[in-house]
Order: structure tokens, then sequence, then C-alpha cells
């Protein structure tokens, strides 16, 4: 079942969903939203599974052609959605009908968005996924970002609700331009000097135009290594703070490579990771840190809100 | 080898458990053995586990199962390593090379590197059998040796932007292959026409950390053939 034509295809949009698990021993990264927040949140605006495709849309979205009449929500950063020109609100269930053009203005917070569809977006699974990995043309349309012209399926079976809801204000998250993310010292903190570990935590650190679904380069003070920066190479997940023989730390995200050789000093705790999912080149970085327990607590209270606003939302 | 295995949290959703500090086949070996046995154990909360030369790393939901159970339970796994044998058959395989010319561009610079003839190198690197040390860098990419010491090389000054796809390369003690085209540095000597890497199989890479491989010389018509044997997908390295 047809969705969409893509008219323009924006800077970097790719279908994604919550991730590929299972294969990181095959040098297969996780993927998946940047922003697992607002994509699950979409999704749920228009009850679907949290893990349902969405479109996944980078510092310019795309322009879309409806090809029928449906159900969409747009959440994520401030990137001023519009339906035949007219401004519309994100962060609730919007109706579209054949023929409506879908396109964004100014991004004004925030550095991605996710439009998703009653029913979720159809590509069909690889290794247990939707998402998609563009280095090794896995996944989503084709293994790459989406250009004008493609035609965006869905699923027949989705039947569409008669309602519409919106998130609370004050749970819509507000996208500065300062990414205050907690971090858990290791696991290679021992290759830095004390005063190194100091450096990381008491300094803003600026996001480089090195920044994409693979990591984010930072710009900072020179984070100072025990011996050299080089490890021997282990297992890297998403939110790795490694730090190369230069001293300035690199953040790893979805895309990041399975395995790497630069000390580990810190990471970002899980319930943070989808906040960096939002940072630009040019925003600051700021890290604190966190024990085990005051992580496991904020992934708690994480889970948490978000099942207070699936309640908001199926409570109508 | 560390006396005993250390354990460190990586943030707060995996742990490492480190058994040495060195790259060597004996620690290697350890890491394969806790990741089966880890495997085997399906422990509720656990995710996946990644294995890499001197370390395994074990996700977790933490909701689910806290970090001291999981050291807790992993401890005791790794207590029955010492006694352990595998029962997952182990296996071998033959991956099929064309050393040299267009294929392996850097073979030249690898045998004057130490003083050998081409076909030196070739006899060494094929007479050897290998182990996957583990799997990185881009999808399906095995980290293989321990490289005899008569052709360990360092890698290229400055990378290549593309090495093509089978392309069989040396890195210091290790030699790995290309799954598909990347940039890289590694000394290039040959190429196989096998496929590594395939996102439509059930497991998607050819290769698995642990496996036992050794190389095998061929000749372009042969590497035609085989090609194309791969391509209708009844070629099996592991026979």
């Amino acid at each position: 079942m047809k969705l969409f034509r893509v008219i323009k295809p924006g800077f970097f949009t790719t279908v994604q969903d919550l991730g590929r698990h299972g294969f990181l021993k095959y040098g297969i990264p996780i993927s998946g939203a940047m922003d697992e927040f607002s994509l699950q949140i979409a999704n749920r605006l228009v009850r679907n599974n949290p893990n349902d495709a969405c479109l996944e849309m980078t510092a310019i979205g795309p322009e879309l052609e409806a090809l029928r009449h449906m159900q969409i929500a747009i959440t994520g950063g401030g990137f001023t959605p519009q339906i035949n020109g007219q401004e519309v609100e994100m962060w609730q269930t919007l109706k579209i009908e054949n023929g409506d053009l879908v396109s964004f203005g100014k991004v004004r917070s925030g550095c991605r968005a996710y439009l998703s569809v009653r029913g979720g977006i159809n590509v069909p699974f690889v290794l247990g996924s939707r998402s998609t990995y563009v280095r090794c043309e896995v996944g989503g349309i084709q293994g790459r970002q989406l250009r004008a012209e493609d035609v965006i399926e869905g699923f027949n079976s989705a039947r569409l609700l008669d309602f519409k809801v919106s998130v609370p204000e004050k749970f819509i998250p507000r996208f500065k331009d300062e990414a205050h993310v907690n971090v858990m010292l290791g696991p290679q903190v021992e290759s830095f000097t004390k005063k190194g570990v100091e450096t990381l935590l008491s300094n803003p650190y600026m996001i480089t135009i090195d920044a994409d679904r693979m990591g984010y380069r930072l710009e900072g003070p020179t984070i100072e290594h025990e011996a050299k920066g080089n490890t021997i190479s282990d297992a890297i997940l998403p939110g790795a703070v490694q730090v190369p023989p230069n001293g300035k730390p690199i953040i790893t995200m979805q895309d990041a490579q399975t395995t790497g050789g630069y000390a580990k000093i810190a990471a970002v705790v899980t319930a943070d990771i989808h906040i960096l999912g939002q940072a630009k080149p040019k925003d600051i970085v700021y890290f604190h840190r966190v024990t085990l327990s005051e992580a496991y607590h904020r992934l708690l209270e994480y889970r948490k809100e978000f099942q207070i606003i699936e309640r908001e939302l199926f409570s109508t | 080898m560390y006396p005993s295995a250390r354990y460190v949290p990586f943030g707060d959703r995996a742990l490492i458990v480190e058994f040495g500090s060195v790259i060597s086949p004996e620690v290697n070996r350890r890491v394969h053995a806790l990741h089966e046995v880890v495997s085997n154990a399906k422990l509720l909360g656990v995710g996946e586990c990644v294995p890499t030369y001197r370390s395994l790393l074990i996700t977790y939901d933490p909701i689910r199962l806290n970090y001291e159970k999981l050291v807790f339970l992993i401890k005791d796994l790794e207590g029955t390593l010492e006694t352990y044998t595998s029962k997952s058959r182990e296996r071998k395989a033959i991956i099929p090379v064309v050393y040299g010319g267009d294929f392996g561009p850097d073979l030249a610079r690898v045998s004057k590197y130490h003083n050998l003839r081409e076909s030196d190198v070739i006899r060494i690197h094929s007479e050897h059998e290998y182990m996957v040390y583990m799997i990185g860098f881009i999808a399906g990419f095995p980290y293989m040796g321990e490289l005899v010491q008569e052709i360990a090389t360092p890698r290229l000054e400055s990378p290549r932007m593309r090495v093509p796809e089978g392309s069989v390369g040396i890195a210091e003690r290790q030699t790995g292959i290309y799954p598909r085209e990347a940039p890289g540095g590694w000394q290039i000597i040959g190429k196989t026409p096998l496929r590594l890497f395939d996102p439509s199989w059930h497991s998607p890479a050819l290769l698995q950390p642990g496996d036992r491989v050794q190389f095998k010389p061929i000749t372009i018509s042969e590497f035609q053939q085989i090609s194309s044997a791969v391509s209708q997908g009844t070629y099996d390295p592991f026979a």
C-alpha cells in the first residue's frame, strides 16, 4: 500500500525503528532511532507498536506527497512541519488526505525529527529490524537514505482510527543548544590520568561538524592519557566516550563500529543517549558523573515517564 | 592471561569480562568458551554477547537484572571453564585466495619488507591455521591470528580510500578479509572469491568468532569457477 511519494528527500532521511539487536558479534551495529524517545512517542500517537518503523529526518526535512488518506504524527526536533503550506503542530495525531503535501520549514531546535504513520512503514525486516544501516546497505529502503521519487509503503491492514491525541505540553522535550548527559566512568578509565578524567567532567565540549549516525567528534580541552591512547580493540556500544591519542573525545552513536581500539573513558547512561540524538554541530555537551545505582534510578524514571505519557495518550 | 578475570561495567547496560591484556590464542580461547557458556545458560535479562580479543561484553537490562547479580551469575559460569569442553562442533573454513598481482597489490611490499620471495610469503601465509579472534570494523570482517612473525607487517602509513571486497590483508600479527569495499590500511596480499557477509543468511557472517581458518592459494581461473559457485550458493568452505 503506497503512502508517500518522495518529492525532495531532505538532508538525510532514513527508515528507522528501535534497532537491530543480537548481531554485534558479527560486526553489525544496532542502528535504530538516534532519539528513541521521540520515535516511540511518534508511534504511540498513531497507536502503533513502539518499535514500528518511522522516517528519521536530519537537519532538513523531506517533502512528501501523500498517496492516500492516513493518520500520521511528527515528533522530535522543532522541524516546523506543514501540510499544504499550513504549519501544523508536532507531538499530536494528524490526518492527511490523498494529494496532500507534507513539508518542513525552518529547524528551530534539535537535529532529528520522526514521522510515524498509522500501521508503520513497510520495508522488509533484515535481521529482525527495519532500521537502515547505510554503511553496509542493510535495512530500510534498499539500505540507503531516501531519494526523490522513492515510494514509501505501508500496511494494508492498518485500520484508521477515529481519534486525535496530543502529548501534554509538560512532557514535550525542549531541545536546547546544550546537552547535559550523565556518564559512568569506564570501562577503561585507568588509561587516563586523574587530571584527564577531571578535564572531561569539568569542561564544556563542542560537537564538531564530524557528527553523524556513527558518532560525534568533540572539540574541547585535551584529555590526558596515562599512557598512549590505544588499547587492544574491544567491543563498543552506542554512548561510549572514546578518546583517541589526540585527547579529543568521540561519542559513539547508533551506527558505530562494533569494535574499536581507542580507550573509553566513560559511557553515557542508557536513559540519556536519546538526548545526544538531538544534539547537532556547535552544540555544547556537559558530562556529569553518576554511579551505577544513580544510572539505574535515572533509567527507571525515564521508563516510568514514558509509561505515564502512554497512559495519557491511550486514555482518550 | 590474568590470574583471574576482571569484571568491569560498561555504562549501565553491559558488563565486560576481561581475561588478559594481550592478543593471544590462549586468552581468546577463554573468551569464546565463556561466550558459549553464557549463551547456553540463557540468563533472564541478559541480551547479547560480543567476544573480542581478550574480553567478552555482555549486555543486560538493568531493570530486570541488577549488576551485582549478573556478576555473581557470570562468575559462577566462569568457574566452570577450567573443566569445560566445548559442545559445539569446531569449524574450520578453507578460504581460497588468489595472491599477488592486481588482487594483492601489497604482496611485493610485504616480501621486500621481510627479504622474502613472494612465493615464500604465500606459502607461509597459507600453511598455518588461524583462529577468528573477533568480528568487527565492518559487518563480517574477521580479525584472525596469530600470524607468524616472519611475515608480520605494519599497516600502510596512509590508508587506502577503497579496499575492494574480498581483499585479504595483513596488519602486524593478524590477517583479515574485507567483506565489502571499505577504506583500510591493511597490507593487501590477495583476494578471495568467497562472500563473507550477507544479511539474508540466517547467520549473516560467513565466519564466526572462534572458527579456525586456513587459506589456500588458487589461480585466476579457479577464482572465476568458485565465484560462480558462490553466487549460486553451492560453495561450502567448511566442507
